[in-house]
């Protein structure tokens, strides 16, 4: 799995962060979503596809 | 001419309208006839509701909107609309809304409301303090589920908390239904007037508080901080409050709920998203109007046209959430819509979460007697109100 964060849509809702912290974070100035890994774990795969479904502004996807 | 007008009458306190559930089994969209005749749309699916407020092509102004129901204050978008405060970014389409968001995300950002935890369990402590020390019965309203809220966004935005007598009778007002467009515009003058005061303040002593931290980015002019600031107040208060209070109702008609909140510390956190899922405090909206015809679940919304977004009977809908009119907190409640969906999702959620997980848990552990000081049908309603709740909870333990 791949994921991709598009900064410049994110509206800093923090619903990955809160998600899969150990995948995403905010950053400090603007809130918006730091991508910790690009590539996670298999084990956390699932938790990174609701991510993606609560993020509110299309901000993050995988492939 | 749609003959569905807005339905607002509860048949049960927690539920909602009858008549919203059963159109729901009819489809996710329905024709409806505004207040002021406007013929527009009625949502009542959560697939369609949570694709208009993902959409760009639907506006949050409140010039663009129709009221769906007849409420006194309602009025106020014809009125005092150029009296919202320029900095009031919840009714602001892109690109200007961005430009307020994004100076604020910063401060509310997970890690941030992390930080808070520790003092607002110190603020959740101290008042079960004082309502041990005065004895049951209390109202959990006055008592306990607005206090905290105010408290902890007072200090975060950096408004002295004594002033509250300045700002939360107005606030009260401008969330009734009832009250009359005139009387809603003096308020929101009065507290305009109030938090443009603490702007300056800020600006010749400025503190370690959010307020300050702005105008002290230079990005934004006197007016805007002021509407900024408003909005943080107002949202940061009655919404939370109203949760707290709700929801305790919640779990004291619902015994077995209430052991897992009070008993299991693995429950808590889904808890509160299932306690905000069944409860879905907004209640009348959210509202917003096609800015060019968008179909969605192959209805076509013309431009123009108001869609109020009727989120209780969206977050029930059992396409999404099977069995959704019963309160289960160990249902996977996430995803719900209550904090909205799209560019407005709410900014202050982290917060509003970190206070709730706090402050259930809390109350039901330090009084394990907690119960309801009347029945449950003397319970007041805030059905009057833009936020729904109870107006008062008399508790004792
Ligand atoms: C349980 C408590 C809360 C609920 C249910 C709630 C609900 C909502 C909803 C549904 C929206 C979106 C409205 C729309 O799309 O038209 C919203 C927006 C907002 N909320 Fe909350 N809220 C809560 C607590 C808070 C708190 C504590 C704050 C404190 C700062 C806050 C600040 C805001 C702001 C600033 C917006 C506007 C965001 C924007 O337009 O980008 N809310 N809230
Ligand atoms: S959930 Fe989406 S909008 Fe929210 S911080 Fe993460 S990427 Fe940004």
């Amino acid at each position: 799995m791949k994921i991709k964060a598009d900064e410049s849509v994110c509206i800093g809702a923090g619903m990955c962060a809160l998600t899969v912290p150990a995948v995403f974070d905010q950053s400090e100035e603007e809130g918006t979503v730091v991508l910790l890994q690009e590539a996670p774990p298999q084990d956390l795969e699932e938790a990174v596809r609701r991510a993606v479904t609560l993020c509110p502004s299309g901000a993050i996807s995988v492939e | 001419m749609s003959e569905l007008t807005m339905p607002t009458t509860r048949q049960r306190p927690l539920d909602p309208p009858e008549q919203l559930t059963e159109l729901r089994q009819h489809g996710a969209l329905h024709r409806m006839t505004y207040a002021d005749g406007h013929q527009g749309w009625l949502v009542t699916g959560y697939a369609a509701a949570r694709a208009v407020l993902a959409s760009p092509h639907f506006s949050n102004l409140t010039d663009k909107q129709h009221p769906p129901i007849k409420a006194a204050r309602m009025n106020l978008s014809d009125k005092g609309k150029a009296k919202l405060p320029p900095g009031f970014f919840l009714r602001m389409d892109e690109p200007e809304h961005t430009r307020f968001r994004k100076l604020l995300t910063g401060q509310f950002t997970v890690r941030r409301m992390k930080l808070l935890e520790p003092r607002i369990a110190e603020i959740v402590g101290e008042r079960l303090d004082a309502m041990e020390a005065a004895g049951g019965p209390v109202d959990l309203v006055q008592e306990f589920a607005l206090p905290i809220p105010s408290l902890v966004i007072c200090e975060l935005l950096g408004v002295p908390y004594e002033d509250r007598s300045e700002f939360q009778q107005d606030t009260k007002v401008l969330a009734s239904l009832e009250t009359a467009a005139d009387d809603a515009l003096a308020a929101l003058g009065r507290i305009s007037a109030f938090m443009y005061g603490l702007i300056q303040r800020k600006r010749a002593e400025p503190g370690d508080d959010l307020i300050s931290g702005l105008v002290e980015t230079g990005e934004l002019n006197d007016e805007e901080l002021t509407g900024v600031a408003l909005l943080l107040l107002i949202a940061g208060h009655e919404t939370t409050a109203n949760m707290l209070g709700l929801g305790t109702y919640a779990l004291l008609t619902n015994p077995d709920q209430l052991a897992a909140m009070r008993d299991d510390p693995s429950a808590v956190d889904n808890g509160v998203e299932e306690l905000m899922r069944f409860l879905t405090i907004i209640h009348l909206g959210p509202i917003r109007t096609a800015l060019r015809d968008v179909e969605i679940e192959g209805v076509t919304i013309e431009a123009g046209q108001t869609v109020t977004l009727h989120l209780p009977t969206a977050n029930r809908d059992p396409s999404r959430f099977p069995g959704g009119d019963e309160l289960d907190l160990a249902r996977p409640a996430g995803g719900h819509l209550t904090f909205g969906h799209g560019i407005h999702q709410c900014l202050g959620q982290q917060l509003a979460r970190a206070e709730m997980r706090i402050a259930f848990p809390a109350l039901l552990r330090r009084l394990p007697g907690l119960r309801l000081a009347v029945t449950p049908e003397e319970v007041p309603m805030r059905s009057d109100m833009s936020i729904y709740g109870v107006h008062r909870l008399p508790v004792t333990w």
